[in-house]
């Protein structure tokens, strides 16, 4: 479904992706691990051609979608979920979730899934008028993936969406992102640092150091890997 | 009493065409956090394109408001296509360069223009016809407000309006306040932001040539510098009222016009910038962001 081959992205003279290969099949949830400053964004901004890369490619369901304008990509149904959130802090709830679907027009069908969202995240529907930066962290990432799915995406991306939140609101929120995955089959990348429950909730993973992919394996061999549990597991 | 109604009114007068340009600099400053600079030659060009197109109805033996209403159109345009070019020459291939860099070619986009016009035309003051009609209804209040006043009262009014469904109800004005917010975060739920960028530097633009229109109108003469000077007034107008906020440019705009207005009226036309600066400073002390500016209220 997503193929990146080779991509290399650059912010100014510095670097940031020198070699970065990944595959993702149509239904899977993947994930890509990663210390601070590995370039775990960088991909998503790459992917989302909001970084666009200086050289590589990057293909969507077959069609390359290298150095296509960001609103092009979304439309495609590629949406993202921001790392540190970055929910529209003035407009209220209801008009983050609008955003969401700015490229829809069929209204009967954005007003089901506002439903469905608020049935996923009751609270969001409680708090539907009030602005988008008063929320606490965990009600703006619940309100992040709320707003990504209204724009029903094929692909999901999500980076670190455990960043800052209490452990039991982590639990809550992968145990969502693994019910987007079942009920829609709706593909999922997600970036995390926690590597233990990123590979817990994916079935492949990727590790990402210095801007290269240095190991791929199934979550069950990385999670038993030496290196990767002294580097990211801290066991 | 008589005299107060007339300097209210005048200084509503006045804040009303500071209102119709300090919104383009408001708006652009909300979008991509630039000062632009080169707004207040816009509102110049629309001035003149208007006497252009006057003056050749003239010939063409027209007359009267019908043809204010024409140059007006006219004006509009042309300032809309000026501000959008000077966007796309001058701040777009400077997005992602330090915002000093797009100061200062907003500077020399200003420059550029007031001497490009000061070429084309003259540095002379040309006068410009005063095309609205006394109205007979307004006979007995005729020493207090002047029917090119309530003209520029009336107007502003519908533009702020139409202004505010624009931002408030349609597509693109959500699009214009979700990139005010969040440039990346807009682009990432399929904004288009060049577009959302360059609407705004056209709406803007058209704000500022029907003021320009309608103060040239009122004043009676114009050259190529009354740009510059409105265009400050309206950038203090606008930083007063909090720069980045819509309803912060016109509260702003009615305020510094009363100050002047009063000023002006009540102790010396000397003083008129003293106060106007002078009252500046204080709401700065006081509210740094302006009179409706807001303070960081995202949770990080």
């Amino acid at each position: 479904m997503l193929k990146l081959k080779n991509v290399q992205t650059f912010y100014g003279n510095i670097q940031a992706l020198k070699s970065v290969t990944i595959e993702i099949a149509e239904g899977e949830i993947v994930t890509l691990i990663g210390a601070n400053g590995a370039g775990k964004t960088t991909t998503l901004m790459a992917v989302c051609g909001v970084v666009p890369p200086r050289s590589g490619e990057i293909s969507f369901m077959g069609d390359p979608i290298t150095g296509m304008e960001p609103d092009k990509i979304v439309s495609l149904g590629i949406c993202q979920v921001p790392e540190g959130r970055r929910i529209f802090p003035y407009l209220s709830v209801a008009e983050n979730l609008d955003m969401g679907a700015f490229l829809r027009n069929d209204k009967m069908e954005i007003k089901k899934d506002i439903e469905y969202v608020f049935d996923l995240f009751p609270i969001l529907a409680e708090r539907r008028h009030q602005a988008g930066g008063t929320l606490s962290g965990g009600e703006q990432q619940m309100l992040a993936i709320s707003r990504a799915l209204m724009a029903k995406p094929r692909l999901l991306l999500l980076d670190e969406p455990s960043l800052g939140l209490a452990p039991l609101i982590i639990k809550k929120i992968f145990e969502i992102i693994g019910k987007i995955n079942a009920e829609n089959n709706t593909t999922i990348f997600l970036v995390e640092q926690n590597a233990n429950l990123a590979l817990k909730v994916a079935a492949r993973g990727y590790v990402i150091e210095n801007g290269r992919i240095t190991l791929t394996d199934s979550s069950k061999n990385l999670l038993a890997n030496e290196e990767v549990k002294k580097a990211y597991l801290g066991l | 009493m008589d005299y107060f109604l007339e300097l209210f009114l005048g200084g509503l007068t006045r804040g009303s065409i500071y209102a119709l340009i300090a919104l383009g600099y408001t708006m652009v400053y909300g979008i991509i956090e630039l000062i632009n600079f080169a707004h207040g030659e816009i509102y110049m060009i629309g001035a003149f394109t208007a006497l252009i197109v006057i003056s050749v109805l003239t010939l063409m033996g027209m007359n009267g408001i019908a043809m204010l209403v024409i140059a007006g159109v006219v004006a509009v345009m042309y300032s809309s296509a000026y501000g959008y070019t000077v966007e796309k020459i001058a701040y777009k291939p400077l997005r992602n360069a330090p915002r000093l860099s797009a100061l200062i070619s907003a500077i020399g986009m200003s420059l550029f223009l007031q001497n490009y016009v000061l070429l084309a035309q003259t540095s002379d003051f040309l006068p410009f016809p005063n095309l609205i009609p006394d109205f007979e209804f307004m006979e007995p209040y005729a020493h207090i407000i002047g029917s090119t006043e309530i003209v520029i009262l009336i107007t502003t009014a519908i533009v702020m309006i139409l202004l505010t469904i624009l931002i408030k109800f349609t597509r693109i004005g959500k699009a214009m306040r979700a990139t005010s917010q969040d440039k990346t975060m807009a682009m990432l739920v399929g904004i288009n932001v060049n577009r959302v960028i360059s609407v705004t530097f056209i709406v803007g633009s058209a704000t500022a040539a029907i003021g320009g229109v309608l103060i040239a109108s009122h004043v009676g003469m114009i050259n190529f510098y009354v740009g510059f000077i409105a265009g400050i007034k309206a950038f203090v107008a606008a930083v007063l009222g909090g720069i980045g906020s819509v309803p912060g440019a016109v509260l702003g705009s009615f305020v510094l016009g009363w100050t002047e207005s009063f000023a002006t009226g009540y102790v010396s036309s000397d003083y008129e910038d003293v106060f106007a600066f002078l009252f500046l400073v204080l709401i700065l002390i006081f509210r740094p962001a302006g009179i409706l500016g807001r303070s960081e209220k995202n949770k990080v």
